[in-house]
């Protein structure tokens, strides 16, 4: 029950745009759609015609003129904002200090800490993997559940319930339900490089998940490698074959026990670490496989979680499930 | 050291586990785990501000084996515990009250899911209330938005999900634009650790070298996070998600998760920017300028509203303008009255949305103005705690909000003239405007309906619901009652929250 007062309607209209309501009213008051024929429409229209309050004609002429004006200057006014950020931006780039030259800021008593002690305090040999997962550990942590919310949000933005998948909240049954099913298999070229890729891509994978310590790679990428492997499976095989080895239960059974060793593990070398106790973690052999202390399994946990992440954000995109 | 003081990380940490837990749960075991652990939390946050208040300093926690710079750390004072105490002990209630409206509202399937995002919710808050590290704070900032805008989604109806992706834009601009801010704060400074920028950006002024850099970082800073906070010009989102999401869900959103941006704001501006530079650089002016337009456009905006939700999340758009008109006065007197305003602020409106939850449940699901007719008298309990909350919001001495209006009153009377009379013309204007659309819901909430519409219809009184409000209640007047040691415990933690 909203107020019908000029005014107030105008600046409803500023702050919420074109409301149904509105819509309403310019319709029914439009002697267009009546058919004007019987006796009692032909008052009807005469009364709408000459009791239309002010008002009312104002908000029929800014629905229909206004808004193309409001649209046309709010359009123009984003693109000069949008201009100006730019141009500051692009002002504020010029300022700053060359990248990679020696008196860059950035190179100062913390990255000469990171490079030269790296090895000897986290047992890593590639410096970035002992800085996500030892130095900065809590942060990773932070950016690992960064993930896990995005995959429960779109869990419950998009998971459809197999049941009720034809019918229930589905704007279009027929027509989602048949897109959900329609998987694109057959495809000889297709199957062939998959069936040559989704190893290699496995192989890969866990190649730059373990080897994360002392070479370039790490959970991140690994997992994202993995979990282009299996959306490929998926895609040259169909769902099926996947969810023979890779369903609902498997996803979420491998992110929680993912998840929670890793906040585990994470919880017990901060608690270890602040209250300065001997943390008995034995750092390995800098440059072997099992080195870097426990940066090693929070790879593995970390690229087991990326890799359900990605796969679970492509099934829920292409039929609402696994 | 205390075994106390490992509390903060445990309630970050383990919140997180929580949340990942939930996700895997049936929706009735998660929401007993969920409430378990938000207990726990309060309990925790309480012991860490009985320490901190018994030691009267702050100290630094440091999240690993190496030290700052190198490492993450967090940082322990008086405001901080009092700050993650009062969120964790709201975030419980909140839930606690709206509890039957979370089930009734999500899908059966997916209410495990609401209370992941809680946990995750009430971990980041933790974070961005002791964090000592800008990245970190961006990277529970990132959680924050998904899971807050996740908490409206889950109300599943085509109006949630309009207000959902107009959250979501908004506040991935704000965050867009922290980010900005750190990265070119990183590159002229390159640190990531607030006291460490601050020493640096220090040196840089007095050069004089960067001045546009600096002023741009403090810009980006500002009106992103003041658009996730809703401050006036960028509030168009708040009423749209504010008023559609279910009743837990909205009191939270209103209550704590816009707060938790601004004390990541006090704290930039106080040990990464220090005072005087955001004094010369005159952004304290234009966030002053916006509080006073807010208080009393929010206001003016929350009058015109016919529906009950949506007009107290115009009531937020003003109250959110108090808070930055205490921060814009540059005075600690102001500050101290923008962090007891986020206090008042956080145990009052969620106990209206929650009461706003029950009104919909006698009046058969509607919140317009005439649907809510009597509905105190159908919900007594509900009605009293509106009628406290609407007092309290007003301004009635003896309640949270009175406090606020008083000191910030305080506050106005010690800045410049010209400041001074705008900022005590806004609180008067705001009052005035504030009792004229709170008190017509009281007496609408009272008075009979004349078609005797819903009249068969009387509140169901959980045990949840009905010690949520009365907890709410008591709170309301403990604190209004008992001001001055608040006040006082503010403005101890904020004299060793700077550099």
């Amino acid at each position: 029950m909203r107020s019908d007062g000029a005014l107030s309607r105008f600046f409803d209209f500023v702050e919420d745009g074109v409301r149904e309501e509105d819509y309403r009213i310019s319709k029914t008051s439009s002697p267009a759609r009546l058919d004007t024929d019987t006796p009692e429409n032909r008052w009807l229209v005469t009364v709408q015609n000459s009791e239309t309050p002010l008002s009312a004609r104002f908000v029929n002429w800014f629905s229909k003129k206004g808004v193309a004006l409001f649209n046309s200057l709010y359009r123009i006014a984003a693109v000069i904002i949008c201009f100006t950020l730019i141009g500051v931006l692009l002002a504020v780039v010029s300022f700053l200090p060359a990248f990679g030259s020696a008196d860059n800021p950035a190179v100062n008593e913390v990255v000469e800490r990171y490079v030269s002690k790296s090895v000897e305090e986290t047992g890593a040999v590639n410096a970035v993997a002992g800085m996500i997962s030892a130095y900065r550990g809590f942060d990773t942590l932070g950016e690992a559940h960064v993930l896990f919310v995005a995959a429960c949000s779109v869990i419950a933005l998009l998971r459809v319930d197999p049941s009720e998948r034809r019918h229930g909240r589905l704007i279009n049954p027929d027509m989602l339900g048949e897109d959900m099913d329609f998987e694109p298999n057959g495809d000889p070229i297709l199957r062939k490089s998959a069936k040559l890729l989704v190893p290699l891509a496995f192989i890969f994978g866990l190649y730059v998940i373990l080897n994360g310590t002392s070479s370039p790679g790490g959970g991140f990428s690994g997992g994202s490698l993995i979990g282009a492997g299996l959306i490929l499976n998926s895609v040259a095989f169909g769902f099926k074959r996947t969810e023979r080895f890779f369903g609902d239960e498997m996803y979420h059974l491998v992110k929680t026990i993912c998840l929670t060793l890793y906040a585990l593990m994470m919880a017990y070398f901060i608690f270890m670490g602040a209250n300065s106790f001997d943390d008995h973690i034995w750092l390995g052999v800098p440059g072997g496989i099992i080195s870097g202390g426990l940066i090693f399994p929070i790879n593995i946990v970390v690229g087991l979680e990326v890799a359900c992440t990605m796969y679970c954000f492509y099934a829920l995109f292409r039929k609402g499930g696994f | 050291m205390a075994f106390v003081q490992n509390f903060p990380f445990m309630t970050i940490v383990f919140s997180l586990t929580c949340g990942v837990f939930c996700a895997v749960l049936r929706g009735k075991w998660a929401k007993r785990l969920c409430l378990a652990w938000l207990a726990v939390t309060f309990a925790m946050s309480l012991s860490v501000l009985v320490y901190t208040l018994k030691s009267g300093g702050y100290y630094i926690y440091r999240m690993g084996k190496w030290d700052a710079p190198w490492g993450n750390e967090i940082r322990v004072g008086i405001l901080e515990a009092l700050m993650a105490s009062v969120f964790s002990g709201v975030m419980l209630l909140s839930v606690l009250g709206g509890l039957h409206h979370i089930f009734e509202d999500c899908e059966a399937e997916k209410t495990n899911l609401y209370f992941t995002m809680i946990s995750l919710l009430m971990s980041s808050l933790f974070a961005l209330i002791y964090t000592n590290d800008l990245f970190t704070g961006y990277v529970f900032v990132e959680i924050n938005t998904i899971a807050s805008c996740a908490l409206v989604m889950l109300k599943s109806s085509s109006k949630t999900l309009v207000a959902t992706t107009r959250y979501l834009i908004m506040s991935l601009l704000g965050s867009g634009l922290f980010l900005l801010g750190i990265v070119i704060l990183y590159g002229i400074t390159g640190e990531l650790l607030m006291e460490s920028i601050g020493a640096k950006v220090q040196e840089i002024f007095a050069q004089g070298e960067y001045s546009l850099p600096i002023t741009v970082i403090i810009g980006l800073f500002s009106v992103g996070l003041a658009v996730k906070s809703a401050l006036f010009p960028f509030h168009s989102w708040l009423p749209d998600a504010h008023g559609s999401a279910t009743a837990s869900s909205s009191a939270v959103l209103s209550g704590l998760v816009l707060k938790g941006y601004i004390i990541l704001l006090i704290k930039i501006f106080y040990r990464v920017f220090g005072l005087e530079i955001i004094v010369s650089e005159r952004v304290s002016n234009f966030l002053f300028l916006f509080g006073a337009l807010a208080m009393i456009c929010g206001s003016i905006g929350a009058l015109r509203e016919r529906d009950l939700k949506r007009m107290l999340a115009y009531s937020s758009v003003a109250q959110i303008g108090y808070i930055y008109v205490g921060i814009g006065m540059h005075s600690d007197i102001g500050m101290t009255a923008a962090c007891v305003q986020i206090l008042a602020h956080a145990i009052t409106k969620p106990m209206l949305f929650i009461c706003s939850g029950g009104f919909m449940d006698v009046s058969g699901g509607h919140k317009g103005m005439a649907s809510i007719t009597g509905a105190g008298l159908r919900d007594p309990l509900g009605g009293a705690a509106f009628t406290v909350g609407a007092l309290s919001m007003t301004g009635i001495p003896f309640f949270a909000g009175f406090v606020t209006k008083l000191t910030l009153t305080e506050g106005a009377l010690e800045t410049s003239t010209p400041m001074m009379v705008m900022a005590l013309g806004a609180i008067a204007v705001s009052t005035l405007l504030n009792a004229l659309y709170y008190i017509p819901v009281i007496f609408n909430l009272f008075t009979k309906p004349k078609d005797g519409a819903y009249s068969s219809l009387r509140a169901r009184y959980t045990p949840a619901y009905a010690g949520a409000l009365t907890v709410f209640i008591a709170l309301n007047l403990g604190f209004g009652i008992f001001s001055q040691s608040v006040v006082d415990a503010v403005s101890r933690g904020l004299a060793m929250f700077g550099i």
